[in-house]
């Protein structure tokens, strides 16, 4: 039988070329227990029906896809959709994962949960979860991140987990990761660690991709509801990945429908201030994969600039560096002004105030649109809700509270 | 590779253990790695690992972290690491060096390229932190053909099994990582790993060596008892640290040598241990 897109990684791993397991002997046992508990979990019917229930009772899914007519008639092209995980519970699509990590750590045994966050997001849906489900939750943040996003770190805290801040290397999403993989390391008997995107040594990049799924999943059923077909193109943002995999990954047998990843351009391309792994970086080996990274030419890793937190990453998930080279999904960049107009756009014409990181996906469908007839149909995942990003986004405007 | 094999040999005739200091290539300058070097000989080094800077390495506590952060902030390169070995090699023939880093520079060079040049340089083994037999297979034997031995790191956690598979692979001596944790962690358990140790170098055939928590004489004299060589890294890079460059060798000889006469006490009243091949 061929070997088709959707059906990676292979046994150990690899999305072709990508993937695998990158990581030190002292972590090789936690991630076969880890793969061993995953591949019973996933087809026990209890498992999965647990899962649902939360998703449904929870979170609150299926999110809604929504039809933002005003917009698109004001860019007088293609309609544009949005399914919206920013009405999840906590606001963003990160709870999804965060759900099925937290129910398969329960089952390991394992009452200690751990966790990196870059904007927040998937460490307040980690410390959410913890939560819910009584666990002690310990979350390393970037300590540039922390004085980004200090709602979030207050949130998280509200929620009972314990916030470390990381003082080493760049002090954002890359370093956090480095510190949760220490953390684990040192405590594995006890500890899980809830990675928050498609990337991480196997089983993560699978993983986490099977819980997010559900996007897509609900997406394809909304849409012929809706439209009674499928859409041209969906679009979504890509830092490690995790929303636009889970969106992409059921529409990967969907020949007639594009898959465009929004990455970080940042200031620009050419500034070298930007986060855009896929489009100018090259593949290298970090964080337990192989995969596109942006990396100096001696191979040390370069430190990443984006308006948004949760984009500022220099790997990127290495089912999407397959996507890219096999051509199956395209890669793009959308700079942080263009972000920035999407993101006000939203707010005006359709009452909507989106995460910065979602506003990449939605400046990338506002070009996309005017150059596509009125019967063409986009559809965007709105991965997140821009209650978070009001700091940021006042202190680009030169406005204080 | 031939180098470390003649090590082992060495010490085996004369019932002592091998000594194997790490420190980080161009911490905190590349002008005093060479003389760095040269210390750890005199103070009784057997073999010495030369950690090659990285900017996100994650195996290792903050103390290596703050290692490569100040090499990389001197600009340190993969290529330029591989000159110093060069260097060092020009005054001396005996000593073993090891490179030990992470996956990514090395790839960026690549992979053939770097082993070619590393074994050009004087270089003798390779320990690639996140490259386990999973992934480090084709290195390994790419390592073997310019003459390096590929060096793998077995953990507490490694099953029979596992032992055996990096066994196929191991050149020069096996990494046992005494604790769980990163490097730079607390003191290890001496008894626990006594009970690995046996097992290890049978299913090996290679010598095993044990490193992560060792941070003085009296531990690296209890470890010097049970496995065939002691590796002590972060308590060097601390005492580097904490120096003023101009005393940095004298500090880190004074500290290399009581750890060397701690093992070598221990070892002259126990009976050696062999191993196979």
């Amino acid at each position: 039988m061929a070997m088709h897109a959707h059906d990676l990684p292979d046994a150990s791993g690899h999305f072709g070329p990508y993937g695998g397991i990158f990581v030190a002997e002292t972590l090789i046992t936690a991630l076969a227990e880890l793969n061993e508990a995953y591949a019973v979990a996933r087809h026990d019917p209890q498992f999965v029906a647990e899962f649902e229930y939360e998703l449904k009772h929870y979170v609150g899914r299926p999110s809604p896809v929504y039809h933002a007519r005003r917009w698109s008639e004001l860019l007088g092209g293609a309609q544009i959709y949005l399914k919206r995980e920013d009405l999840n519970h906590t606001g963003a699509h990160k709870i999804n994962n965060c759900i099925g990590q937290a129910l398969l750590a329960r089952r390991m045994g394992k009452p200690r949960v751990i966790a990196e966050t870059g904007a927040g997001q998937h460490g307040v849906a980690t410390a959410t979860v913890a939560a819910r489900y009584g666990m002690t939750c310990v979350v390393y943040m970037g300590a540039e991140d922390i004085r980004r996003q200090a709602a979030n770190v207050y949130r998280m805290k509200l929620l009972g987990a314990s916030v470390v801040p990381v003082n080493s290397g760049s002090r954002t999403l890359k370093d956090a990761l480095n510190e949760a993989m220490r953390d684990w390391v040192t405590n594995v008997s006890d500890t899980f660690y809830i990675i928050g995107t498609v990337a991480g040594p196997h089983p993560y990049p699978m993983m986490v991709r099977d819980f997010q799924s559900v996007i897509g999943r609900e997406s394809i059923a909304q849409m012929h509801e809706h439209c009674a077909r499928q859409p041209d193109a969906v679009i979504a943002c890509v830092g490690g990945g995790s929303n636009a995999m889970g969106i992409f990954h059921p529409y990967l047998p969907f020949e007639g429908v594009r898959l465009i990843g929004v990455e970080a351009a940042g200031e620009g391309l050419t500034t070298g201030r930007h986060a855009a792994s896929l489009t100018a970086g090259r593949p290298g080996v970090l964080h337990g994969n192989r995969t596109y990274l942006l990396q100096d030419e001696n191979g040390q890793i370069i430190e990443t600039h984006s308006i948004s937190a949760g984009l500022d990453y220099p790997g990127v998930g290495p089912e999407h560096a397959w996507l890219k080279d096999s051509g199956r999904a395209e890669y793009v960049s959308v700079s942080d002004v263009e972000a920035l107009q999407a993101f006000h756009d939203l707010c005006r014409l359709e009452g909507i105030i989106p995460a910065l990181e979602s506003s990449h996906a939605l400046a990338y469908a506002g070009k996309l649109a005017p150059t596509l007839g009125k019967d063409r149909i986009l559809l965007v995942n709105l991965s997140g809700r821009g209650d978070k990003d009001m700091h940021t986004v006042a202190e680009k405007s030169g406005i204080k509270f | 590779m031939k180098r470390i094999q003649a090590v082992f040999a060495r010490l085996q005739a004369q019932g002592r253990k091998a000594l194997i200091p790490f420190i980080t290539a161009g911490d905190p300058d590349p002008a005093l790695t060479v003389p760095l070097l040269q210390t750890l000989v005199r103070a009784g080094a057997d073999i010495i690992e030369l950690g090659v800077p990285f900017s996100d390495p994650m195996a290792d506590g903050p103390t290596i972290q703050r290692a490569s952060e100040r090499a990389l902030a001197k600009g340190v390169s993969l290529r330029q690491v591989l000159g110093l070995v060069r260097d060092f090699r020009a005054a001396d023939q005996e000593t073993p060096i090891v490179l030990m880093g992470y996956a990514n520079p090395i790839e960026a060079m690549g992979v053939e390229a770097f082993a070619a040049a590393a074994g050009d340089a004087g270089a003798d083994g390779v320990l690639v932190v996140d490259y386990p037999p999973e992934e480090g297979i084709d290195f390994a034997h790419t390592l073997r053909r310019h003459g390096l031995a590929p060096i793998f790191l077995l953990a507490p956690t490694s099953s029979a099994a596992r032992i055996a598979q990096v066994g196929a692979l191991a050149g020069g001596y096996i990494y046992y990582v005494s604790l769980k944790g990163v490097t730079g962690s607390a003191a290890l358990d001496v008894a626990a790993v006594a009970a690995r140790i046996p097992d290890i170098r049978a299913r090996t055939g290679v010598p095993v060596g044990v490193g992560f928590g060792i941070r003085d004489a009296a531990t690296a004299a209890a470890v010097a008892k049970i496995a065939d060589a002691v590796v002590v890294g972060s308590r060097i890079i601390e005492e580097i640290e904490q120096s003023v460059p101009a005393q940095a060798c004298a500090n880190v000889l004074a500290l290399v040598a009581e750890i060397r006469r701690g093992m070598d006490a221990a070892t002259s009243t126990s009976g050696g241990t062999t191993w196979a091949g």
